[in-house]
């Protein structure tokens, strides 16, 4: 049989300070993120934010990839645009909003008039527009994320102990959060499928926590003379070749899309890819760990011996 | 080992029904189909969303004059009760201008009276052009002009959004366009008309008093034409008492099907509007004819009992946008804020009633001012391009499990089309809208199906390490994984239960294809491969598992 891994015995809880220090770090990022979401100042993308659309209308068909390869090539790049079926139109839509110095609007029609001189067009229309999602929208999600939490950690408690729940719901958060923070840090666009893909990202970390969990429990069941901190590294050791196989997978689907997929799906695939490697990571690094953080853990024997 | 053949039969049905259910999403072989197969067919599927396949958009303007309009018509009216109230003879209370108010009365020396009332009408100001001892003019204030303006379109948009989400259209996109514009765009709506009406409607409620004491002295006609209300608002213009206006009580007739109007004398006097209304909803008569139950909430219901109690053996009307839909005689106080409004509904009818009255109504009337299909918000060339490397990715995970766990691989890449095919199938069948958000939430469920067979093959390969024969590594793989595999599971659809519950827009699409996914995948890990192996053990007797 073909193996990544061979049996392994690495000592990965020994390395929990190092990780702890590292999550901390990404956390704080990802906290800061949110500060700066909340307060407005972060890159949020045009459903968040508004911007401006501008709807032209061409004298023949024009090609929309072509028209976004050229408002790329001058700078407005992350423009979205759709196209309507009948007449040639084309609705242009910028989360930059107008300044003093330029109307935004006039450089997409420069940009236009210098690309496209055969195909002659008119201004439809051009006006500022509000963001898509409205607050309401986010309220809901924030409620449904939080309760999403609560519930997992509430199954979670009900299945294994309380403290795998409280350790599954905050590596979950880590692992949203340090990608959330590399975002940041990276300057990319905030937009709704960057959300989207968080969400996403979530279930994926979830569930790979829970199987390191599953293998933990049942070790904690059959082994009682050893430490849990052994128990919990065994355990960890054990589904680590397939932990790499999982991640393989899902890596080797994110990868073209990230390259090929285009660039409205470039920053989503991004996401999950972050979110994959996080995940992956943290219910190593992050999750078994916290495990012993709880109270006299790490070195007592499984209760009722 | 238990016997295959109930597990097989279950597969082949839920892979038949899958297509079944499928095949309505793909137009082309849809249409193909003999008419009589159509016929017991399921004859919708999935629709795709905006961003996947574009819809119908809509840019609507906000009459924001009117917006100002009616709120200096609700002041009239609230004055104008206040004024019964404390029993202040004046002579009328009427709007004047877009923004103005005009107070006349016979007796100069209630003037300063009537003067002081204005402290309760922050809004307004009293202008200097008002002489007269007779008269006094109000003038509605430029900043709150502009608020109300503003408030109007903010209204709007929230009511528009209700309405949309109420009708059942999965993620449209409600934006607000420069000042005072409003963008709709709906994904593949199968009837654009009745969503652009339900969008448009103002749907204003109100009850009003039949004026029946002065209707006598006006001949008006019993029943009259659709489209010819105009004749009669001329017979009577400029002789209507004071407070009266002329509305018209829409009917069809049983026998031709066609529509008529009633005119009603009707007091201007609003008595209670649709703002107090808590829940609106459909139901059935007793001849099968559908109306639509309205609760008032709590002050609105005391209201209302008031005012049945006062009118009891009058006649009220139930007015929505200027149209009586019908005037019933009171016949006793109604308690329980309850009411009905009754009126020659369709169903469909009284259910877009149900919900324009749920979600509110409109502050201003709105102009549909662009009326266009739309391709797809992300655009037709990311989508081409995202197809491809979709494909592509997936090639390479059916590649990379066949190489890394050979015919086992097969098994799990059977697994893994499985339950695409169940997916869509569900999806067709719950006639969902499919977005980006959603094909996220699958390409998850997608990966959580490629853990669970991991998991399992790993298992496996344990128990085979350990030295088991084939059929007992199989089953212990199974059984070990089975646990680690529910618990993921059941993790996840919490979330995705949460997600959908409380969730709104693409959170739900999200939600619904994840949720969807994990019950397929559940049954395809634990039954759809299960059953491939017992089947493998059972004709071969295999010495060796290829894992």
């Amino acid at each position: 049989m073909l193996e990544i891994l061979g049996k392994t015995s690495i000592d990965f809880m020994g390395k929990r300070r190092w990780a702890f220090l590292f999550s901390g770090i990404m956390v704080l990022l990802g906290i800061i993120a949110l500060i700066q979401i909340g307060r407005g100042a972060a890159n949020l993308g045009i459903d968040f934010s508004g911007g401006t659309a501008v709807q032209l209308k061409f004298d023949q068909p024009i090609r929309i990839d072509e028209a976004r390869k050229v408002l790329e090539a001058n700078g407005l790049g992350n423009a979205e645009l759709q196209e309507f079926g009948q007449d040639n139109k084309l609705l242009i839509r910028l989360k930059a909003s107008t300044t003093i110095e330029e109307k935004i609007a006039d450089r997409v029609v420069a940009v236009f008039t210098k690309e496209f001189s055969s195909n002659h067009f008119v201004v439809d229309s051009s006006t500022e527009i509000g963001p898509t999602i409205g607050s309401k929208l986010q309220e809901d999600a924030l409620i449904a994320i939080v309760i999403s939490f609560a519930g997992i950690i509430l199954y979670v408690a009900a299945r294994f102990e309380l403290r795998f729940g409280i350790a599954a719901a905050l590596a979950t958060f880590h692992d949203v959060l340090a990608v959330l923070g590399a975002f940041y840090l990276l300057d990319k666009e905030i937009t709704l499928l960057v959300v989207t893909a968080l969400l996403t990202l979530a279930g994926y970390s979830m569930t790979d926590t829970v199987v390191v969990f599953d293998r933990i429990r049942e070790n904690l069941r059959m082994r009682r003379r050893e430490t849990e901190e052994t128990i919990i590294n065994n355990a960890v050791n054990q589904v680590l070749s397939r932990t790499i196989v999982t991640s393989l997978t899902v890596v080797l689907v994110l990868i073209p899309l990230t390259l090929a997929g285009g660039e409205v799906l470039h920053d989503f695939s991004l996401a999950l890819l972050g979110g994959v490697i996080f995940g992956t990571y943290s219910s190593i690094f992050v999750a078994s760990p916290l495990l012993l953080l709880w109270p006299g853990a790490s070195g007592r024997m499984l209760k009722g011996s | 080992m238990k016997k295959v053949g109930g597990r097989l039969l279950l597969l082949a049905l839920v892979v038949v029904l899958s297509v079944i259910f499928f095949i309505p999403s793909y137009q082309p072989l849809y249409q193909g189909l003999p008419a009589w197969v159509k016929q017991v067919m399921p004859n919708k599927g999935i629709t795709l969303g905006l961003d996947l396949q574009g819809g119908i958009h809509l840019v609507m303007e906000v009459d924001e004059d009117r917006a100002v309009e009616i709120a200096v018509d609700r002041s009239v009216v609230s004055l104008q009760d206040v004024l019964l109230d404390k029993k202040i003879p004046v002579e009328s209370v009427a709007r004047t201008g877009p923004t103005q108010i005009t107070i006349q009365f016979q007796n100069g020396e209630l003037k300063a009276q009537i003067q002081k009332m204005i402290d309760d009408y922050p809004i307004f100001s009293e202008t200097e052009s008002a002489g007269s001892a007779n008269k006094l003019v109000w003038e509605l204030r430029e900043a709150e002009g502009k608020r109300i303006k503003d408030s109007a379109i903010n209204q709007a948009l929230e009511t528009i959004r209700n309405r949309i989400d109420q009708f059942g259209v999965a993620e449209p996109i409600v934006l607000r366009q420069g000042l005072k514009q409003i963008v709709v765009q709906l994904p593949g709506v199968k009837e654009p008309k009745r969503a652009r009406d339900l969008i448009k409607e103002t749907a204003l409620l109100e009850f009003k008093m039949l004026d029946e004491d002065n209707q006598a002295k006006f001949d008006l006609p019993a029943r009259i034409p659709k489209d010819k209300e105009a004749d009669v608002l001329k017979q009577v213009e400029g002789k209507l008492p004071e407070g009266d206006q002329i509305l018209f009580e829409r009917g069809v007739d049983k026998d031709t099907g066609r529509e008529y109007r009633i005119p009603y004398l009707v007091k201007k006097r609003v008595m209670l509007t649709g703002d107090v209304l808590n829940d609106a909803k459909v139901s059935i008569g007793q001849f099968n004819d559908p109306y639509v139950s309205i609760t008032f909430d709590g002050k609105g219901g005391r209201e209302f009992e008031r005012i049945t109690g006062d009118n009891i053996k009058k006649r009220m009307a139930v007015v929505l946008d200027n149209t009586i839909y019908s005037a019933p005689v009171i016949q006793d106080r109604i308690t329980g804020g309850h009411a009905q409004i009754t009126g020659n509904f369709s169903m469909q009818e009284a259910n877009d009633l149900a919900i324009v009255l749920r979600a509110g109504a409109l502050p201003a009337p709105l102009k549909i001012i662009q009326d266009l299909t739309v391709g797809p918000s992300l655009g037709k060339d990311s989508i081409e391009k995202g197809i491809q490397a979709t494909l592509f990715a997936g090639a390479m995970v059916v590649i990379f499990m066949i190489v890394y766990y050979r015919l086992s691989g097969v098994i799990a890449d059977f697994a893994l089309m499985l339950n695409l095919l169940c997916l869509i199938g569900a999806l067709s069948a719950l006639n969902a809208t499919l977005t980006l958000p959603g094909i996220a939430g699958i390409v998850l469920t997608i990966g959580m199906g490629v853990d669970s067979n991991v998991l399992i093959f790993e298992r496996i390969r344990e128990e085979l390490r350990l030295g088991k024969a084939v059929r007992l590594a199989v089953d212990g793989g199974y059984d070990k994984a089975l646990l680690t595999i529910v618990d993921s599971h059941v993790t996840t659809l919490i979330t995705g239960v949460a997600l959908f519950l409380f969730g709104t827009g693409p959170i739900k699409g999200f939600a619904v294809t994840l949720c969807l996914g994990i019950g397929i995948n559940l049954f395809t890990a634990l039954i759809g491969t299960k059953v491939i192996f017992d089947l493998l053990n059972q004709r071969h007797k295999v010495g060796q598992l290829s894992i």
